[in-house]
């Protein structure tokens, strides 16, 4: 039926099936759509936000995808800038996997906010001394380059390429793309410092403050190491999810060796620093404002098991399993360590958004609890399903895998 | 007339603990005075709106021991920390430069027609002073709230939902007795001049209101007094608001302490 889209010399499964496949996810999206005009519509009632938890699970999950899209502008910068070749055969995963999770973020920022009718005064009214300005414009301008990264792998589309226009547009387009990824490193880079940026700067409250160098917290630094840590093992993830489903090898083992044991060797770093920070956060922040490191974990679920659990098991570990050879080379290991490390940036974004609004600073305010409502959820797991379907979509029109004929002969 | 270095007025509040019986009637007064809207359920307290809130404290022993003490809470208009370190918590972490601290009077203002909503101010403040509009507030579309609108104070924007809303030292009182000075050919404001809708309202008059930079003003004679501490003070957030206390436990419960860290006050100044 659509076998004029279909990449030349690769299979796919019939139309029908492949609509099938997509049900689930049009579902996903379109409860995410119900959800997302209940809250336009009649506000943020809708949600279980208050005025105690201001953020709640969409930044949660706003920086989590953020985080775990880094994959792109890293693999990007790798792969053009430092120049490793090898790389070519996973940038075009990483690319779509990044347009994914900075639009899907964007969407759900949209949501949000109070008015969003108002969302341009962030850059009308910008208050320049605000982190998260600094995150509003680096996302936005870096969704713009991952668009302009994403259009040539759409122009390669069989059909789309016998276009005479579209075919040379994005054969020029690849031709620039050093620039563009040069680019986007530079805006990514100060995007993920600056998500981390904005709780470090919370001065006033001492489970998220940090102090840091010149402007920047420590957190500034560490969002931005955690993030190409754990964005690789994304990509990688990705990649062997599609592997799986499709049954089908579709990237080099070279290619994924290489990204996970750059991740390996970033995320042994993060931890390192990471262990650094909260050492100076526990001697230095906490008793500067009379507290104990116990006093942030004495109620409610968050206990001392969440930096425990970030630090170790979804550090160290996983950062041995990478770093060493064989285990990084053996496929059931690999996947577990970038899956721990992808829990481990999730962790971490969570405490850093939930339990930082959780834990009272006045000493007789109570400890609160916060639970999503069906809305919140819906919204945040429309961002999967959309990931889903521009990805299958993507995978079965677009030459995604540049290796995928060499690698499946038929 | 001395004046500290800084804004040209500071003006801020001192609340005598030990004279608040608890009443409310600063809540009220605040929220009549300031078109704070009212919904017909008002049990949840954790998107309910008071720009005073008043918490009930109390010093955890058993009965009969057990001593409770009332404890208001405005916004604490906090300052730059007077060392070029940080701002207030909220103003400099606002994105659309929707909340500023005016340097002519210390008052962190906000401007509802120019908030987002992203509430990031709100997590940033570590009193809780900041609240989001979760529902239309005199909206005339909800059956409940017809006809309120007639109540609304004419000196007041009501809120619309999505935005942070927080008080604002009764401003609005501000400029009317600005103009009644200029009227009169005044540039200086008389002490009581201008005072807030809470301090006017309070029985037992355990808010004292007027420019922490003037030394003539009572507020001003109030914080030196040896009870006197300010809500969470280590933090450096610089807070306008001023609490008396003559109970240590009190002061203690103002601030996180670690244990060597607590200073013992003895005997009243004033």
């Amino acid at each position: 039926m659509d076998s004029a889209l279909i990449p030349e010399g690769t299979k796919r499964c019939s139309a029908p099936a492949f609509f099938l496949w997509t049900l689930p996810w049009l579902l996903l999206l379109a409860c995410g759509g119900v959800s997302a005009l209940l809250c336009l519509i009649f506000g943020l009632n809708q949600t279980n936000m208050s005025n105690i938890f201001a953020f709640a699970l969409w930044i949660v999950a706003d920086l989590a995808v953020i985080a775990l899209g880094a994959g792109a502008f890293f693999t990007g910068f790798l792969t053009y800038i430092i120049g490793k070749k090898e790389l070519k055969d996973i940038i075009n995963v990483a690319v779509i996997i990044g347009f994914i999770c900075y639009s899907g973020a964007m969407g759900m920022l949209g949501i949000d906010i109070g008015q969003p009718v108002r969302g341009w005064f962030i850059f009308w009214h910008a208050n320049i001394h605000s982190m998260l300005v600094e995150v509003s414009f680096c996302i936005t301008c870096y969704l713009c380059v991952l668009t302009i990264e994403y259009i040539p792998i759409i122009f390669e589309n069989k059909k789309l390429n016998t276009v005479r226009e579209f075919h040379l547009f994005g054969h020029n387009l690849h031709h620039i793309m050093a620039i563009f990824a040069a680019t986007g490193t530079f805006l990514s880079f100060f995007h993920q410092g600056s998500l981390g940026g904005m709780f470090g700067v919370m001065y006033a409250r001492p489970f998220a403050a940090r102090y840091g160098f010149y402007i920047w917290p420590w957190t500034f630094f560490l969002f931005i190491l955690s993030a190409i840590a754990a964005g690789p093992c994304f990509t990688i993830l990705c990649t062997k999810l599609t592997e799986k489903i499709t049954r089908k090898k579709l990237v080099p083992d070279k290619a994924i060796d290489l990204l996970a044991k750059i991740s390996g060797f970033l995320l042994a770093l993060y931890i390192i620093l990471k262990i650094a920070d909260t050492a100076g956060w526990i001697y230095g922040v906490i008793p500067q404002a009379g507290q104990r490191l116990m006093d942030f974990y004495r109620e409610g679920p968050y206990g001392i098991w969440m930096l425990i659990c970030e630090i170790g098991l979804f550090g160290i570990i996983p950062a041995i399993l990478l770093l060493t050879p064989s285990l990084r080379k053996n496929r059931l290991c690999l996947i577990i360590a970038s899956l721990m490390n992808c829990a481990g940036i999730v962790l971490n974004r969570f405490v850093f958004v939930i339990v930082t609004l959780a834990i009272p600073v006045m000493p007789f305010e109570r400890f609160w609890s916060y639970l999503p409502t069906w809305q919140e959820w819906a919204i945040a797991l429309a961002v999967i399903g959309y990931g889903f379907l521009l990805f299958s979509l993507s995978y079965r029109y677009l030459p995604v895998f540049p290796k995928e004929r060499e690698l499946n002969p038929y | 007339m001395e004046k500290r270095e800084g804004h040209d007025n500071k003006y801020g509040m001192v609340i005598d603990l030990d004279k608040c019986t608890g009443c409310g009637t600063c809540m009220v007064a605040c929220a009549a005075e300031n078109n704070v809207t009212v919904r017909a359920d008002e049990s949840d307290k954790e998107r309910s709106i008071a720009w005073m809130q008043l918490y009930k404290i109390d010093n955890g022993r058993p009965f009969p021991d057990t001593e409770v003490c009332y404890f208001p809470r405005p916004c604490m208009h906090c300052d730059e920390d007077g060392r070029g370190g940080h701002h207030s918590p909220c103003v400099s972490v606002c994105v659309a430069t929707a909340t500023e601290l005016d340097p002519h009077t210390g008052i962190v203002s906000q401007i509802y027609a120019r908030c987002i909503g992203c509430r990031y101010c709100q997590a940033a403040c570590p009193y809780h002073a900041r609240y989001f509009n979760w529902w239309d507030g005199y909206s005339s579309f909800k059956p409940f709230s017809k006809g309120m609108e007639r109540s609304l104070s004419p000196e007041v924007s009501p809120r619309m939902r999505g935005v942070i809303e927080k008080c604002t030292f009764c401003h609005h009182r501000l400029m009317r007795a600005k103009t009644k000075a200029y009227a009169e050919n005044r540039r200086d404001l008389r002490e009581y001049e201008y005072i807030t809708a809470c301090t006017e309202a309070c029985p037992a008059r355990a808010i004292t209101f007027g420019d922490l930079n003037n030394p003539d003003h009572m507020v001003s004679r109030l914080i030196k007094n040896k009870n006197t501490f300010r809500l969470l003070e280590k933090l450096n957030t610089q807070p306008k608001v001023y609490y008396i206390s003559s109970k240590e436990w009190v002061r203690k419960l103002a601030d996180n302490y670690l244990p060597d860290q607590i200073k013992p006050v003895s005997g009243n100044d004033i």
